[in-house]
């Protein structure tokens, strides 16, 4: 696939030189994102470079110090999950937040029941409105979704997660690590899904150390090192030693018994 | 594993009476065996004593079994609440005993607090009011503290145990009370006529059939399947053959108890409560993971002093029964195995103390267990100390159980 994105149109979350401090570290220094609708944008850096950080500001869990958020080209504030949530934005972190006693359709509308006035559930709208966006995902591995989250495989809880992120008609859905904990053929299947998002016409931020899920499903790349933006770069023009390089600041390690590259551009 | 199959549904369950057997398979595998343990051991107690204890399989020890265990029952009910959520809840016995002494001094006249009727409304039921918001209170003392200052539940309560307890003491200072009205009396005392109890069965069992056929409908309006048809039908007549049996057995005797109607209502009240609806879901999901219910925008400590609530009210009407089948209080209410047995019941019926597991019908299933051990035992003429070594085998088998059917449910399909 490729991208599908055009020059004329504004990024969906664009942000402009946001810095934040938790006291005297500063995690984020005027930090340059953005992404499009339609598009799978990777977000790489080696631990504390201020992913995480960046994209709790996002989410709403904390506030930034100065920058801009930008949804649509028009600046928002987002002070609570709640607020991320109102303007469509869907955060899956790495632990997935299932409740693993609760079947699929309770997890799907975990906090968000539909229920009538008098706060009574109406069961068979969430599992119909549940098995209508498994289908649309082509989540088919799930056997039934009234079976506990408990018994299902590592992908297929991501798949639920992911699948609970796109449900509430949100437009970008930002997934932490989807595929750290998971094997070959699962994280083929996640993978997979994660692509299907990004047609269906979401802004997808992933999260990932692995380099080879990245270049499976991505369209651009971002590079944050200690807290700085170093970079965009397209996957159609780049190569994973680039990234590499910048990821690490161009000191690649030596290996014992690897040729040495060239050189790596920092 | 089955094998996975390619399908654009992602529901793929077997149905009918051909899913059985698969059903079984996956609760034993996936450490979901909801009540079929509880139920076995029950049949396997009644079937025991039925031929080694005599007087144990008559009319009388039916109805006498039942009024034993409904005030236990009661506090059994909101102790399920509380191990959803993961806690736990140790001042029952004596909020419950609490209850027994508000209503006692509401309505004996040498207290100096005795009120009036107001009203159609007699002063017992105006008392039971009063002793149930009482409880409430003490419940969301509690639970406040455990929800918005995050002090462990076992040392909330078990500060709890000793204030209430001192609280019934200092109440009676003159030991004990008898309690004369009839209100109070009749919720362990009263017997409903042949025909009346007939009658509760039938509307009981329509009631049911009721709600079985909407649910029905409903299901097909938005196109969901019904899993298990057959199963539902097999249910239907399975209540309907308890309920006109449990009649027929009543009626032998006395008839249907008051305190039978009350072990069911607040059955099918706590269990609506529990699964169908936003607040019952949110209790699950705190026990099942109270960070992701956080992060889904549950106000967890708000459904944490509700069950704190729902604790020490339900520990309220237990205690009102208890009062009402001494017809009095003394200030040993609320202690002795009240306590252990109410939680007994819950882990016993299979409530997990890990959280997140368990219905309300568990409690029921447990409070039986424990019932009809101590007055099998009873006929027996056995003495105290062997009811109480039995009950607690029972509760450790069940709490073994508990613990490898949560390793097996965390391993599953992982």
């Amino acid at each position: 696939m490729t991208a599908t994105t055009t020059s004329t149109t504004a990024p969906l979350l664009e942000i402009r030189d946001l810095s934040k401090s938790f006291g005297s570290v500063q995690a984020l220094t005027a930090v340059d994102f953005e992404v499009r609708a339609g598009e799978v944008m990777a977000l790489v850096g080696d631990n504390g470079a201020g992913k995480s950080t960046l994209i709790k500001c996002v989410a709403g869990i904390h506030g930034w110090d100065e920058g801009e958020v930008l949804i649509d080209g028009q600046p928002v504030t987002i002070s609570s999950p709640k607020d991320a949530a109102r303007l469509g934005i869907e955060v899956v972190y790495q632990d997935l937040a299932l409740c693993d006693n609760l079947d699929v359709v309770q997890n799907m509308y975990l906090g968000r029941e539909a229920a009538n006035a008098l706060q009574v559930l109406k069961e068979p709208v969430m599992e119909a409105k549940t098995a209508e966006t498994m289908k649309s995902l082509r989540v088919t591995t799930i056997r039934s979704i009234r079976q506990p989250v408990a018994t299902l495989s590592g992908g297929q809880r991501q798949s639920v997660a992911d699948a609970r992120a796109v449900m509430w008609n949100s437009r970008l859905v930002i997934l932490d690590e989807p595929t750290a904990a998971l094997g070959v053929a699962q994280t083929a299947q996640v993978l997979e899904l994660v692509a299907r998002l990004a047609e269906q016409g979401l802004a997808v931020v992933l999260i990932s150390h692995n380099l080879h899920d990245i270049f499976a499903v991505a369209h651009r790349i971002t590079v944050l090192r200690l807290g700085y933006s170093i970079g965009v770069y397209e996957r159609e023009k780049t190569t994973q030693q680039e990234v590499i390089g910048a990821i690490t600041a161009g000191v690649a390690t030596k290996v014992s018994g690897i040729a040495e590259e060239a050189e790596v551009i920092a | 594993m089955s094998t996975q199959v390619e399908s654009g549904l992602p529901d793929l369950d077997p149905t009918g009476v051909a899913a059985i057997p698969y059903r079984i398979r996956e609760a034993i595998r996936s450490g979901n065996l909801g009540s079929w343990p509880v139920v076995v051991v029950l049949a396997i107690i009644v079937i025991y004593f039925g031929f080694t204890a005599d007087n144990f399989f008559t009319a009388v020890n039916f109805n006498n079994t039942i009024l034993q265990m409904t005030g236990t029952t009661m506090l059994a009910y909101g102790v399920v609440f509380v191990l959803l959520i993961g806690e736990i809840d140790l001042s029952i016995g004596f909020v419950s005993g609490v209850a027994g002494i508000i209503v006692a001094q509401l309505l004996v006249p040498e207290s100096g607090h005795q009120i009036p009727d107001i009203g159609p409304i007699p002063a017992g039921v105006l008392a039971i009011g009063v002793a149930l918001l009482a409880c409430a209170a003490i419940g969301l003392f509690q639970g406040s503290i455990v929800a918005l200052i995050g002090v462990p539940a076992f040392v909330v309560t078990l500060a709890g145990l000793s204030i209430w307890q001192g609280v019934i003491q200092k109440a009676l200072p003159e030991q004990v009370m008898g309690i004369q009205d009839n209100t109070i009396n009749n919720v362990a005392g009263y017997f409903f006529s042949d025909s009346w109890g007939w009658a509760i069965a039938i509307a009981g069992v329509g009631v049911y059939a009721a709600i079985v056929i909407a649910n029905f409908v409903t299901s097909r309006r938005h196109g969901v399947s019904v899993r298990d048809p057959a199963l539902v039908i097999a249910k239907l007549i399975g209540v309907a053959v308890l309920a006109f049996g449990a009649v027929a057995i009543c009626n032998h005797d006395r008839g249907v108890p008051f305190a039978l109607l009350l072990v069911i209502i607040m059955l099918v009240l706590l269990t609506f409560l529990a699964k169908r609806t936003t607040f019952g879901r949110h209790v699950y999901a705190v026990g099942g993971n109270a960070e992701a219910a956080r992060r889904a925008g549950i106000n967890v400590a708000r459904v944490r002093m509700l069950v704190f609530m729902i604790s020490s009210m339900m520990a309220g009407l237990g205690g009102v029964v208890l009062a009402s089948r001494l017809q009095g209080v003394n200030v040993a209410q609320g202690s002795g195995t009240l306590l252990i047995d109410a939680i007994s019941a819950a882990v016993i019926g299979g409530t997990s103390l890990f959280g997140g597991r368990g219905e309300v019908r568990n409690a029921l299933f447990g409070s039986m267990v424990i019932a009809t051990i101590a007055n099998g035992l009873n006929t027996q003429n056995r003495t105290a100390g062997v009811i109480l070594i039995a009950t607690g085998v029972i509760l450790l088998l069940a709490v073994i159980i508990d613990t490898v059917l949560k390793r097996r449910q965390t391993r599953a399909g992982r």
